[in-house]
């Protein structure tokens, strides 16, 4: 077992873990953040990202020890989020989601992609896609969703200036 | 699946990471970013008795500029170089190279260190370090030592580090002004290793021209006979393609069948028309 502390979701969280012990499965397992998923489980499918220290990161690609002293950021902890509440509602509008279990993640990226301003076109929004896989949506709705989403806070933004 | 058991250290400073690791009594890994380790850890194809964490040690993480180009430490990851958090020797090829490779959320932990020190043929940065004359910088309890790029992948997932070394940094040479670059990566799948890499670099001041096959079932391949003609300014796409073919053809060790030879020579003549545009 290994000392381990960190803030998730911004609370501080002091835990001891196995090494083994993936951050996804002690998000999941020790802190009951099961929002989170998992499919693949060696970084294929990105059901599994969360944002580490600000930057979107394979969940089941880092192990809780290499946390310690790091921030992790969940689905569950951007309730408060202007971008995430946008696109949470361009979702729902676009219908961008069947079963729902890549929509954490798709979410996550989909935040990460607006932020870095790289959800242009539908061209750049399926290259920043790429690495989350959805298998119900055939990703049509997902990237309308994005992309609605992007241009309201682009607006916004602009006019705040 | 799930990693097997295995200990875990986190070394506070480079001189610590380096003892752990000649000392270490059971099978001891060096983690970085962890984006191919932990993926097979997951999968059971490596189960390592030790991890020796290094990822955030100040040493490997810094970037030096200068005149004549840029050290970047072993633990930058490829998102920082994609962002041009650190400086660029390359006129824009590193970072074009690092929004390629695999997909954000594995750049942003994955680093150059470990992407050489691993060396998967298709993976770019043993390649492209290749194409811009890189050299790596190695330490252990031994002491230190150089390598070029070119000379230190040695085969299929294999390299002349020894068990004790950790790659310290990259050290990349500066691109003159009017420096060119090709590069081409075919895969079949955005985020994918590529099936054919090319990598093209020409600097006319600093009379420096190399192409390099990557995910050529082995160690980076330079082609000599197209890197000569592309040095003479050899503009003729039959001549460079003749030069290719010759290239590939010469390199019977890697048992490259139709199919894959096409695709490097494919690979190989886009990048080099890139440069020639």
């Amino acid at each position: 077992m290994t000392a381990i502390r960190l803030r998730i979701n911004s609370a501080a969280v002091a835990d001891d873990v196995p090494p083994r012990l993936s951050l996804a499965d002690f998000l999941r397992e020790r802190r009951n953040l099961t929002g989170t998923h998992l499919g693949c489980e060696h970084g294929v499918c990105g059901a599994c990202t969360v944002l580490v220290d600000g930057e979107p990161t394979r969940s089941c690609l880092m192990l809780a020890v290499t946390c310690d002293e790091r921030a992790v950021e969940t689905i569950e902890g951007f309730a408060g989020d202007p971008v995430i509440a946008t696109l949470r509602r361009t979702f729902h509008q676009h219908h961008a989601l069947q079963c729902g279990y890549c929509t954490p993640a798709m979410l996550i990226t989909a935040r990460d992609l607006i932020l870095r301003k790289r959800a242009g076109s539908d061209r750049e929004i399926r290259g920043g896609l790429a690495g989350n896989i959805c298998r119900c949506t055939g990703y049509t709705n997902i990237v309308t969703a994005i992309a609605e989403a992007a241009q309201e806070i682009g607006k916004e933004a602009a006019n705040a200036h | 699946m799930k990693a097997p058991a295995v200990d875990y250290v986190r070394p506070r400073s480079l001189a610590e990471a380096v003892d752990l690791l000649a000392n270490a009594s059971v099978d001891a890994r060096l983690i970085a970013g962890g984006q191919s380790l932990l993926a097979l850890m997951n999968l059971r194809l490596a189960s390592p008795g030790l991890l020796i964490d290094i990822a955030r040690l100040p040493e490997l993480l810094g970037a030096v500029d200068d005149a004549d180009g840029v050290t970047l430490g072993a633990c930058i990851t490829h998102a920082a170089i994609e962002d041009g958090r650190v400086a660029d020797p390359s006129q824009g090829l590193m970072s074009k190279v690092a929004s390629t490779l695999a997909h954000r959320a594995i750049r942003t932990r994955g680093t150059i260190g470990g992407s050489l020190a691993l060396s998967d043929p298709a993976a770019e940065w043993p390649t492209v370090l290749a194409a811009l004359d890189a050299e790596v910088s190695l330490c252990s309890a031994n002491g230190g030592r150089s390598l070029k790029c070119t000379e230190l992948a040695t085969g299929i997932f294999a390299t002349k580090l020894a068990e004790n070394e950790i790659i310290e940094s990259a050290r990349v040479p500066m691109l003159s002004n009017d420096a060119r670059w090709g590069y081409v990566k075919l895969a079949r799948k955005s985020g994918e290793f590529a099936d054919a890499l090319a990598v093209v670099v020409t600097d006319p001041q600093r009379r420096y021209s190399r192409i390099v096959s990557g995910a050529a079932n082995g160690a980076p391949l330079v082609l000599e006979d197209t890197s000569r003609l592309v040095g003479e300014g050899g503009r003729d796409a039959d001549a460079l393609r003749g030069a290719i073919g010759r290239d590939l053809d010469r390199a019977s060790d890697r048992h490259f069948d139709e199919f894959q030879r096409n695709l490097h020579a494919i690979a190989a003549i886009r990048a080099v028309k890139q440069v020639l545009a």
